[in-house]
């Protein structure tokens, strides 16, 4: 590989506030347009914004969970620009005093395992407006629900050498922001959107190239697959002798590519100054202390956790600490009596599928538990169990009750098991005399003919015996 | 005199004023003012039972419209009110009028109102002041007891002095800003015009107080109405040197002179001191305020309200073009252009970033005159009493110059007012007093215990 690729990422993620940034507003999503709206979030002469507390803690427990020194005066600045989806003519933002500088976010690298990527700073500010070109024919709508929604933006330093390793860095930074409480991430509702920047160099060259940045890009597979395309698209140009182009690139999904949009040279002087409206915020150290001891578990602690405290696989960590409730729910069903790996194994396996389809847990720790009780206990099979849950999924239920009424409970009785055990030997009077000659590994066999007579209800473990004492015999 | 015949008492003046075409009220009817006598019929009396108010045009009333004087927001009726006006109609003031100013309060002569220019209340030749000229000039000619102005740089002071009545600019964040519409934000205040310091105490006393719908208003509660002192014994009054040059204009001179020997009169102390940036406080204010303005007047851009759009523009740039083109008057596209230019990229340290810095400065110079023991500070409002109209339009550096005395107060936050100390060749001489920051209720009783002892109708010579 003669090419490096270095990548940095800016993420705008929406703070999880029942109310704007600025005004008592509502953020709810997917309301008719310009309705969550009031005099101050319209812009209207004479409205002044005041900071919602919440949001300013949420800003706060994102920069702690990534790391980053948390300042304890930061000002709001006035971002200047025109657009009809701006109603102020500007957008508070922060600027050169932001809340938080200096994180980092260490994550799995597919080339380069564990690694730590540096933040470069955390603000706050408003979102704007949607402008609707599709509405009207030949008109622009706009829909100003989301102006003044709360966001963080966070920055990463130039510090992803691929494509993967940003999709990487993103994902695990959405977990960290869900963990956190700083935001539920919805992808749909546009909680997370990503610019990104990118640039080639030769492997071992001291200097950046130049870079370029891709917007908006709405899905973190997209990202990748907007990078892949802005990197071959990069060295194509290098490698033909030209000169790659300080530009903004639009990320186009139907075809894979991006395209120019504008260029950096014609950019906006969005002439910042520190928002008079807003006196700066100040944060008391004791009260950052308090928020940073009320993070809870991260997913990163979490994971080392179900290693050293349950003996788990890094692997079934990984999965289970994928969402707290998941790993909440495995938690659970230790503490009622479940053994560590079998109960990983069952939240890994039908408790992670139902989680998935249904959102939610229709089968509760206690009841869940009691099924691998069964299991456990020899009363059920693991197949039979399985069922025994698909079941309790659909219908509710006690698991013994669901079982029996199934017809999955396994059978110890002796005679019974004796029943089954002639019944095979008579019809398989070949494979008899050939263990009998000393072909023992047709013990497995007989076995398995046994639980086959017997529907699946025989005990395993209660078979061999019988079986081998009849053999002898 | 009930609330019906005080309404009716002044319609009548409001009547006479735009018969003689003082030009000083924007909007008002005979249908609004019934309107408030009945609702404050049905309204308990309050601290300002039946007390007639007069608005400047660039703070939010619900039953007027609210237009800042400018063409971009003509017919503009504001959804929402301010938070003073609110309080005022609480209090059971009766809202007579929205009142004449330079466009978006900017000028010193109110003369740059896109709706024609303000007559000075004794003078048709000359002008009321500025910005809030339009309230000037009605309390001046005793239409209404007391109106509502706004200050960013002496403009509620300056008019007041040039009126002959009182001005108020409280300490910066002692009256919400919630509705008066944005200029220079670090600066604007709500401030008041009294007939007598009594009338403007009482609105202040209304107005005041913490607002959870400004983040800049102070956690103070409302201040107190202002009993005069009976004498001025204990006080220190500082003078400073750079208020009083060698020109300055003989019939101000005079009228600070006897201003001064009444202060000693009546038992104060009175000391030189000396503020050596003021100087440097009108170039300071002219990059802050147009800075702030050139964001504060980007949502004027014809997407969401003000006159109906042209049709046809071929892009959204021509929308912007056309709308602040011809929406905004010479003088506020003149600041924008400034402020826009200050905050440009390559130049804001040489001029934003100075200009803070030098505020900071001046706000020192007061810190540390008031430090050293002085209670408040004496200088005259203005350089000369009310100019001629049409004087100064064709310069705005002399038009700049006119707020040379007020602009200082205004970028260091401090309490300052205007009295009316007499009168030179028949024109109002308005002398200032400056506070320190906070102490708005000492700087009111002492006015009130001079306006006691001046005859402000009197030639000072």
């Amino acid at each position: 590989m003669t090419w490096e690729t270095v990548i940095g990422l800016e993420v705008h993620v929406q703070l999880g506030t029942r109310s704007k940034m600025f005004c008592g507003c509502a953020t709810s999503f997917g309301e008719d347009p310009n309705t969550n709206v009031c005099p101050v979030c319209l812009g209207l002469p004479g409205a002044l914004p005041v900071p919602n507390g919440e949001a300013i803690r949420l800003g706060v427990r994102g920069a702690l969970a990534l790391e980053c020194t948390v300042h304890p005066v930061s000002v709001f600045a006035r971002k200047n620009y025109f657009y009809p989806d701006l109603p102020k003519g500007y957008q508070i933002s922060q600027y050169d005093k932001p809340l938080a500088t200096r994180g980092r976010l260490r994550i799995d690298s597919p080339e380069r395992g564990q690694l730590e990527v540096g933040i470069t700073r955390l603000h706050l500010e408003e979102d704007a407006g949607k402008s609707l070109h599709d509405r009207f024919p030949g008109l622009t709508a706009v829909d100003l629900n989301r102006a003044g929604v709360p966001l963080a933006e966070i920055v990463s330093e130039p510090d992803l050498r691929s494509p993967g390793e940003a999709r990487a860095y993103l994902t695990t930074l959405k977990q960290l922001l869900v963990y956190a409480g700083v935001s539920d991430c919805s992808m749909e509702k546009g909680h997370l959107r990503v610019d990104a920047n990118l640039s080639v160099r030769r492997v071992g060259a001291p200097a950046f190239g130049t870079k370029t940045e891709v917007k908006n890009v709405n899905s973190f597979a997209n990202v990748e697959r907007a990078l892949e395309s802005e990197r071959a698209r990069q060295i194509a140009v290098l490698e033909s002798g030209g000169t790659v182009q300080q530009v903004t690139m639009l990320f186009d999904a139907a075809t894979g590519e991006a395209r120019p949009m504008r260029s950096k040279e014609q950019s906006h002087d969005y002439r910042y100054f520190p928002d008079p409206d807003l006196p700066p915020l100040v944060l008391r150290a004791e009260w950052v202390e308090d928020e940073r001891r009320r993070l809870p578990e991260l997913p990163e602690a979490k994971r080392a956790r179900l290693v050293a405290q349950y003996g788990l696989p890094t692997y079934d960590a990984g999965v289970l600490s994928s969402e707290v409730a998941l790993a909440d729910f495995f938690e659970e069903l230790v503490a009622a009596g479940s053994e560590p790996k079998a109960a990983s194994n069952w939240v890994m396996g039908d408790v992670m599928t139902s989680y998935n389809q249904t959102g939610g847990f229709p089968v509760s720790a206690a009841v869940t538990g009691a099924v691998i009780g069964l299991v456990k206990d020899g009363t059920v099979s693991l197949q039979a169990a399985k069922k025994v849950y698909a079941e309790l999924v659909t219908s509710g239920g006690t698991p013994r009750e669901v079982a029996e009424r199934l017809g999955l409970i396994q059978v110890r009785d002796e005679s019974a098991l004796e029943r089954w055990v002639d019944a095979v030997m008579a019809a398989s009077p070949g494979e008899v005399e050939r263990y009998r000659n000393g072909e023992t590994k047709l013990l497995g066999f007989l076995v398995g003919q046994v639980m086959k007579a017997s529907q699946g209800k025989a005990d395993p473990k209660g078979v061999q015996p019988v079986l081998l004492r009849r053999l002898s015999q | 005199m009930s609330v019906r015949a005080i309404a009716a008492r002044t319609g009548e003046l409001l009547r006479a004023a735009d018969a003689r075409g003082l030009n000083a009220v924007l909007h008002w009817s005979e249908a609004h003012l019934e309107f408030e006598a009945a609702r404050l019929e049905g309204q308990g009396p309050g601290p300002l039972a039946g007390m007639p108010i007069a608005i400047k045009d660039n703070i939010a009333t619900l039953d007027l419209p609210t237009t800042c004087g400018s063409r971009i927001l003509e017919g503009y009726v504001s959804p929402f009110e301010a938070t003073a006006v609110r309080r005022l109609r609480e209090a059971g003031a009766l809202i007579a009028a929205k009142t004449n100013l330079d466009e978006f309060a900017m000028g010193s002569s109110t003369e740059h109102s896109a709706f024609g220019r303000v007559l000075h209340p004794m003078d048709p030749t000359r002008v009321p002041g500025g910005s809030s000229g339009g309230s000037g000039a009605l309390v001046g000619a005793g239409v209404v007891p007391a109106a509502l102005g706004s200050e960013t740089g002496g403009s509620v002071r300056q008019p007041a002095s040039f009126c002959g009545v009182v001005g108020v600019k409280p300490s910066y964040g002692r009256v919400s800003r919630y509705g008066l519409v944005a200029f220079g934000s670090s600066l604007d205040c709500i401030s008041v015009f009294g007939q007598t310091v009594q009338d403007a105490s009482r609105v202040l006393a209304t107005i005041s107080g913490h607002d959870p719908l400004d983040a800049t208003s102070l956690a103070r509660p409302p201040m107190a109405v202002a009993a005069p002192r009976a004498d001025l014994r204990g006080l220190r009054i500082g003078l400073p040197r750079e208020y009083f040059p060698a020109d300055l204009d003989a019939g101000v001179r005079a009228g600070m002179e006897r201003t001064i020997a009444v202060m000693r009169d009546l038992g104060a102390t009175i000391v030189d001191v000396s503020l050596p940036h003021t100087q440097y406080a009108v170039p300071t204010y002219y990059i802050i305020a147009p800075a702030e303005a050139s964001a504060n007047l980007a949502r004027y851009d014809g997407v969401r309200f003000g006159p109906t759009r042209p049709e046809g523009l071929p892009d959204v740039g021509a929308l912007y073009r056309t709308t602040r083109g011809r929406g905004f008057g010479p003088e506020v596209r003149r600041r924008i252009l400034i402020g826009t230019y200050v905050l440009s990229a390559g130049y804001y340290e040489a001029y934003y970033g100075k200009a803070q810095r030098m505020r900071a400065r001046i706000a020192d110079d007061f810190r540390q005159a008031f430090a050293a023991g002085v209670d408040l500070l004496f200088t005259p409002t203005t350089p000369t009493t009310a100019f001629k109209a049409g004087e100064k339009t064709e310069d705005p550096v002399q038009m700049y110059l006119a707020d040379i005395f007020v602009c200082s107060v205004s970028l260091a936050g401090l309490p300052g007012l205007s009295i009316p100390v007499g009168r030179s060749e028949g024109l109002p001489v308005g002398g200032q007093l400056i506070a320190p920051y906070g102490e708005d209720e000492r700087m009111l009783e002492v006015a009130g215990t001079l306006e006691g002892r001046l005859d402000a109708t009197a030639e000072v010579r």
